[in-house]
C-alpha cells in the first residue's frame, strides 16, 4: 500500500479565495456570515449566508468557457487551478495515472433555478441549450478533467453533506492502492438561489442570525458556498520529484446509520470515527484536533458530542474540537473539502481554528470547542468529520508532514 | 423582409467574429463552431424570430433544412418565419 500526501490545495470560499487568505481568516476567527447580497431577500426568512466575495468569473474564464460553467463549476475549476499549480504536478503528462473525484450535493442549482424560472414563471417556450451540461452534478468535475488533461478515472460523489469527504476518501483509497499516482479531489457547492433557500427554510433548521455551533443558544445552520480542491499524490511519487508535502492523509472511515433521512445517530457517527482510526492505525490518544461537522443545529451538535465521547473516552476532554462552519457556513457538498482545507491550514500554521459565535455553554456539548479565539497549538494528527442527511458518515484523518 | 442582417449578427456573435466578415457563402465549419455552439445558435435564432427550428444533429430530423452555410440558414429561417407567422 502507498502512503498518500497532499501536495496542492486551492480554495474559493467565504473566508477568502486562496489558502493564504483563508489561513489569515481562520487564525483571526473572522466570521464570513453576513447579509445575502447575490439575490433579493425580501421574500425570504433567511437573509444571511456566507458568500464567496471578490470572485469575478469573467477574469477567470474565457468567453468561450464561461457560458458552460455553473457557479459551482466556476468555483471548482478556479480552486483546482490553484491546487494543481501549487503541486507543480504535470497532470497532462500523468494522463490516465491521474483521477478526478469531486463531491457535490446538488450540482448546478443556479442553472436549474434560472431555467425553471424561465419556463414556469416567465412562460418561455424553450430552455437555454446549455441547461443540462451546466446543471448536471458531475459538470464541475468534468471541467476539471478538461482543464488539466486528466484521462484516468473520474466521477462525482454525492452523499449530501458528506459528499466531499467521501470523494476525498475514495481518491485517497485509489492513490493508496496504486490505481492512480495522483488525484484531484475535493468538493464544491453554489447554493444561493431563491428556490434553494426557500426549500432549506421549509426544513426549519436554518438560523436567521448566525451559526453558533455547540453553544446552548445555537439557532441552526447557515449556508455557505465555495470549493476546496486538493491534489493527492503517492508519497514516493511526490518525494521523487521534490514536491512540497502539505500533510499526509492517513485514514478514512465510513458508516451508515440506516435509520432516519434527517436525524443523525451518535452510534453511526462513532462507527465512522472508529473506522477512520482503525484505517489509520491510530490510537484515540494520538488525535489532537477534530474539525467537527458542527452544523449549529440542536440535533447535530449534541449527537456529535456524544459520538466523540463514545470513541475517545477520557481523551475526549484533552482534544480540541471546533466547528469552522461558524465562520464559513455550511458548504453542503463542499463542506468536507472546505473543512479538510481548514484542518490542513491549521496543522501547517500550528494553531487550532476557533468555534466562532460561541456564547453559552451547553451541558450536552461539553467538549473543548475552542471558543471564539484561535489557539496556538501544534497539531500532529487531526480528524475531519462529515455526517450527512440520510445517515452517511465519513471521517478523514491527516498527519503533519 | 429577409432575416439576412439579423442572422449575420447572431452567427457573428456565436462565432465571436465581426458580422461584416460573413457572407451567405460562409460555412459554419469554417467558423470554429462546435456542435454545442450550433445548438446555441439555433436557440438564439428561435428566440429572435419566435419560431421553432426543427434542427437536429441527426439529418433525419431536420425536415430538409441544411445548416452548412450562412445562406442556407437565412433561407431556412425566412421560410420558417413565413410558415409559422403568416402575414
Amino acid at each position: 500500500m502507498n502512503r498518500v500526501v497532499i501536495t496542492g490545495l486551492g480554495i474559493i470560499s467565504p473566508l477568502g479565495n486562496s489558502a493564504t487568505d483563508v489561513a489569515a481568516a481562520l487564525r483571526a476567527g473572522r466570521v464570513a456570515i453576513g447579509a445575502l447580497t447575490i439575490l433579493p431577500t425580501e421574500n425570504l426568512l433567511t437573509k444571511i449566508g456566507a458568500e464567496v466575495k471578490d470572485f469575478d468569473p469573467v477574469t477567470q474564464f474565457s468567453d468561450k468557457q464561461l457560458p458552460l460553467l455553473d457557479r459551482c463549476a466556476q468555483f471548482a475549476v478556479a480552486a483546482s487551478r490553484q491546487a494543481v499549480t501549487q503541486s507543480g504536478l504535470d497532470l497532462h503528462a500523468l494522463g490516465s495515472r491521474a483521477a478526478a473525484i469531486i463531491g457535490a450535493g446538488v450540482g448546478g442549482m443556479t442553472t436549474l433555478d434560472e431555467s425553471y424560472y424561465r419556463v414556469y414563471a416567465q412562460g418561455s417556450k424553450r430552455a437555454h441549450p446549455f441547461t443540462i451540461p451546466k446543471l448536471m452534478i458531475s459538470a464541475a468535475m468534468s471541467h476539471i478533467t478538461i482543464t488539466h488533461g486528466i484521462t484516468g478515472p473520474s466521477f462525482t460523489v454525492a452523499s449530501a453533506c458528506a459528499s466531499s469527504n467521501h470523494a476525498i476518501g475514495v481518491a485517497y483509497s485509489m492513490v493508496k492502492s496504486g490505481t492512480v499516482d495522483a488525484a484531484v479531489t475535493g468538493g464544491t457547492e453554489a447554493v444561493f438561489t431563491f428556490g434553494t433557500i426557500k426549500a432549506w427554510e421549509a426544513l426549519r433548521v436554518m438560523s436567521t442570525d448566525t451559526c453558533r455551533p455547540f453553544s446552548k443558544n445555537r439557532s441552526g445552520m447557515v449556508l455557505g458556498e465555495g470549493a476546496a480542491i486538493f491534489v493527492l499524490e503517492n508519497r514516493d511519487h511526490a518525494l521523487a520529484r521534490g514536491a512540497e508535502i502539505l500533510a499526509e492523509i492517513v485514514g478514512f472511515g465510513m458508516s451508515s446509520d440506516a435509520a432516519d433521512i434527517v436525524l443523525p445517530s451518535a452510534d453511526g457517527a462513532a462507527a465512522a470515527i472508529r473506522a477512520c482510526l482503525d484505517d489509520a492505525g491510530l490510537k484515540p490518544e494520538e488525535v489532537d484536533y477534530i474539525n467537527a461537522h458542527g452544523t449549529g443545529t440542536v440535533a447535530n451538535d449534541a449527537t456529535e458530542t456524544k459520538a466523540i465521547r463514545a470513541v475517545f473516552g477520557t481523551h475526549a476532554d484533552k482534544l480540541a474540537v471546533s466547528s469552522t462552519k461558524s465562520m464559513h457556513g455550511h458548504l453542503l457538498g463542499g463542506a468536507g473539502a472546505m473543512e479538510l482545507a481548514a484542518t490542513v491550514i491549521a496543522m501547517q500554521g500550528g494553531f487550532i481554528p476557533p468555534t466562532a459565535n460561541y456564547a453559552v455553554p451547553d451541558p450536552d456539548c461539553d467538549l473543548d470547542v475552542v471558543p471564539n479565539e484561535a489557539r496556538d497549538q501544534q497539531i500532529g494528527v487531526a480528524l475531519s468529520n462529515s455526517f450527512a442527511f440520510g445517515g452517511h458518515n465519513a471521517v478523514l484523518a491527516i498527519r503533519r508532514a | 423582409m429577409s432575416s439576412e442582417q439579423d442572422i449575420f449578427e447572431i452567427v457573428a456573435k456565436q462565432a465571436k467574429t465581426d458580422a461584416a466578415t460573413l457572407t451567405r457563402a460562409t460555412k459554419l465549419a469554417d467558423l470554429d463552431l462546435q456542435s454545442i455552439d450550433v445548438v446555441e445558435l439555433v436557440f438564439a435564432i428561435e428566440e429572435k424570430f419566435d419560431i421553432e427550428v426543427p434542427y437536429s444533429p441527426s439529418e433525419q430530423n431536420t425536415a430538409g433544412i441544411s445548416f452548412q452555410s450562412v445562406g442556407e440558414i437565412i433561407d431556412a429561417i425566412d421560410r420558417l418565419v413565413a410558415e409559422q407567422h403568416p402575414a
